[in-house]
């Protein structure tokens, strides 16, 4: 009745599909297939059938009878393939008489070229130790690699002191536009609110003893020695550093580095070296100028917040911020600009043939780019600090 | 088979060469020669290594073993400056194009103008200009390669490989992307870049139509065997070949198919018949 019912239906609803088994002989396993099998239903395990073919007595043949199939994709081929892999690992012959004809010349079609067993990716999973170990080698692979971008662009610089690198001038004046005055819009508003926040910072502390004046030191030495060089450096490793690998890593992709390898013109002299050039020229500018805007952000807080005045406020921070202080953000900040271009530079250059491969170029650029400046930011601290400076 | 040139009139030559990305050997031993003035293919399916041999004889990816000569002189064996000076020779058109996107089409053809001719700036663009117009791309100088379309970035990728009068010039897939119409055009600008420059021109295809009609001598690259199976006139090939690889290839692969092309070999055997007297 049931069974009845569920025909009537299936114009409209689907019929589920169902498996049943049927031994007409000793040496015969009939599989009749029947509802629908579509694959939103998923895969039905084979092991129902392997359990039938397994079962006393061993069945020799097995048939298939579709007559109550009502309809099949995908699904129906995938599960009768693995049925006739298990079927030919057991020898048992396979008669496809049975099936609809589109499903008999898909099968065909399906294994009609046999599978070529040494090109699939191995997908089997490694152990801790094996792992651990390629992870190793990766990495010793990328720190070579490393080394020998900054063996190269040194030459290519060499070159430069030489007068003998190639690279177009206009190139350059681009680039130093792109990473110099179209950065400051950014620049000013980070640092202004640096500014801002590290006097509020300070306010509130220094508030209680009534040593409010002392915020102009705070935000100025603060500024000229650490927050400018390190908050652009950050800015430009996220708007320039990531342009950098983007664009070279698109030009990877396009083959336009290999043309311009076969005209002679060495990337890393053509490409490389302007952006070097640009980075490390425009980060000390940018660096100044983010300094004097962060000290405007920490006045706005003296002079309202604090009752100082403008003057009085001028009159600490000359006082508090010396030559000292802004050399060593400044010289920071041309190695900063170094770090960022090389980063971009060398991720983009390392890019592989396609697109996804830019986007992890370009996310890389920026990690490298921020570990190895608060790595140096680290180092520049322990360094000034044993000299004296 | 191998015709038997003269020495001076060998243009390439390649002894021995392997390819291989690490351990993954992609085609070996491969020897053949390329005459002076000739246009040369490389056929054979996708993913046999045509790409990756083209890569090797332009100096872009070093082989594990073998070398290439030009006119006599190792290529692979030079030192790396004598190797750069050898490469200012070729010309290369790249599958994509590969211009310089940053650039207009004008600057891509005068880059490589303006670094090795002592040509004024105004010069390099009245050449730069010539170039365009001889790939019919007269009045876009001043467009960008992404404002074009694949055609015209294409014949844009072969002013800007014409750029220093190279001997040879390279092509990769040609006529990959193209419709009928513009492979048909590109096909007979290389022809006519042959006979006007006197250039040797190797092409790296496998589109059947364009080997047919510019091919002058041929290697077809096997995928299985991994080297050379055949070398020789394509149109002789067709129909004197044995393998029936080569044969189903150049037929694409069955019967009905070669009808078009089998009468077109048949009608360019039959002009030959009547040349002769």
């Amino acid at each position: 009745m049931s069974n009845l019912q569920e025909a009537s239906l299936s114009g409209q609803v689907q019929v589920r599909r169902q498996i049943s088994f049927n031994r007409p002989n000793q040496d015969t396993l009939v599989v009749r297939l029947s509802g629908g099998w579509a694959i939103g239903q998923g895969l039905p395990p084979v092991s129902e059938v392997q359990k039938q073919l397994v079962s006393h007595p061993r069945a020799r043949r097995l048939v298939f009878d579709a007559t109550e199939l009502s309809g099949w994709d995908s699904g129906l081929l995938a599960f009768l393939l693995r049925v006739i892999e298990q079927c030919s690992n057991a020898q048992i012959e396979v008669e496809q008489g049975g099936l609809p004809e589109g499903v008999k010349r898909l099968l065909q079609l399906a294994t009609a070229v046999p599978e070529k067993k040494d090109t699939r990716r191995d997908q089997r999973r490694e152990t801790l130790v094996p792992r651990v170990g390629s992870v190793v080698i990766e990495v010793w692979h990328h720190a070579a690699d490393m080394v020998r971008f900054v063996g190269e662009a040194s030459m290519a610089f060499v070159k430069l002191l030489g007068a003998k690198a190639r690279f177009r001038r206009r190139d350059l004046a681009l680039i130093i536009q792109e990473c110099g005055v179209q950065a400051l819009p950014i620049v000013s508003l980070i640092s202004f609110l640096v500014g801002l926040i590290l006097a509020f910072v300070g306010a509130i502390q220094l508030e209680r003893f009534g040593a409010q004046i002392y915020v102009a030191d705070l935000v100025g030495i603060a500024m000229a020695r650490e927050m400018g060089a390190m908050m652009t450096a950050i800015i430009m490793a996220g708007r320039t550093g990531a342009a950098f690998a983007a664009q070279l890593g698109t030009m990877t992709v396009n083959e336009e580095i290999d043309a311009l390898r076969t005209l002679g013109f060495p990337p890393m002299e053509f490409l490389v070296l302007p952006r070097l050039i640009a980075l490390a020229l425009m980060m000390p500018l940018l660096c100044l100028f983010a300094d004097l805007v962060g000290m405007i952000g920490g006045a706005l807080v003296g002079v309202g917040m604090l009752d100082l005045s403008l003057t009085q406020y001028l009159n600490e921070t000359q006082g508090a911020v010396g030559f000292a202080d802004f050399s060593v953000g400044l010289t920071k900040s041309v190695v900063f600009g170094v770090i960022v271009a090389f980063s971009g530079c060398f991720r983009g250059m390392q890019c592989g043939r396609s697109s996804a491969a830019v986007g992890t170029a370009a996310t890389s650029a920026v990690v490298t780019a921020i570990v190895l400046i608060i790595v140096t930011d680290a180092i520049f601290a322990v360094v000034t600090n044993v000299i004296g400076v | 088979m191998p015709k038997v040139m003269p020495q001076s009139d060998v243009h390439i030559r390649v002894q021995n060469l392997t390819l291989a990305y690490g351990d993954l050997v992609i085609q070996h031993d491969l020897n053949f020669a390329v005459g002076r003035g000739e246009i040369f293919i490389v056929m054979g399916g996708s993913g046999c290594g045509k790409s990756t041999l083209m890569r090797h004889l332009i100096g872009l990816q070093e082989p594990v073993q073998g070398d290439v000569l030009y006119d006599g002189s190792s290529f692979w064996g030079a030192a790396p400056q004598e190797r750069e000076h050898l490469m200012r020779r070729f010309g290369v058109l790249y599958q994509r194009g590969a211009l310089w996107s940053s650039m207009t089409l004008a600057e891509n053809v005068a880059l490589p103008l303006e670094e090795y001719t002592p040509l004024e700036p105004d010069e390099v663009l009245e050449i730069a200009s010539l170039k365009l117009a001889l790939v019919g791309l007269a009045g876009f100088e001043d467009f960008y390669p992404s404002e074009l379309s694949g055609g015209m970035q294409k014949r844009a990728g072969l002013a800007r490989a014409m750029a220093l009068d190279p001997e040879i010039l390279f092509f990769d897939e040609p006529s990959a992307g193209l419709d009928p119409i513009s492979a048909r055009l590109l096909d007979d600008l290389i022809l006519e870049l042959r006979t006007s420059l006197g250039a040797t021109v190797v092409v790296v295809t496998h589109e059947l139509a364009s080997i047919f009609a510019i091919g002058d001598n041929a290697v077809f690259l096997d995928t299985e065997a991994k080297t050379i199976t055949a070398t020789g006139n394509p149109r002789s090939l067709l129909v004197e070949s044995k393998d029936p690889k080569i044969h189903r290839f150049l037929t694409r692969g069955g019967p009905t198919e070669s009808l078009a092309n089998g009468s077109a070999v048949a009608g360019f055997e039959s002009d030959i018949r009547q040349e002769q007297p």
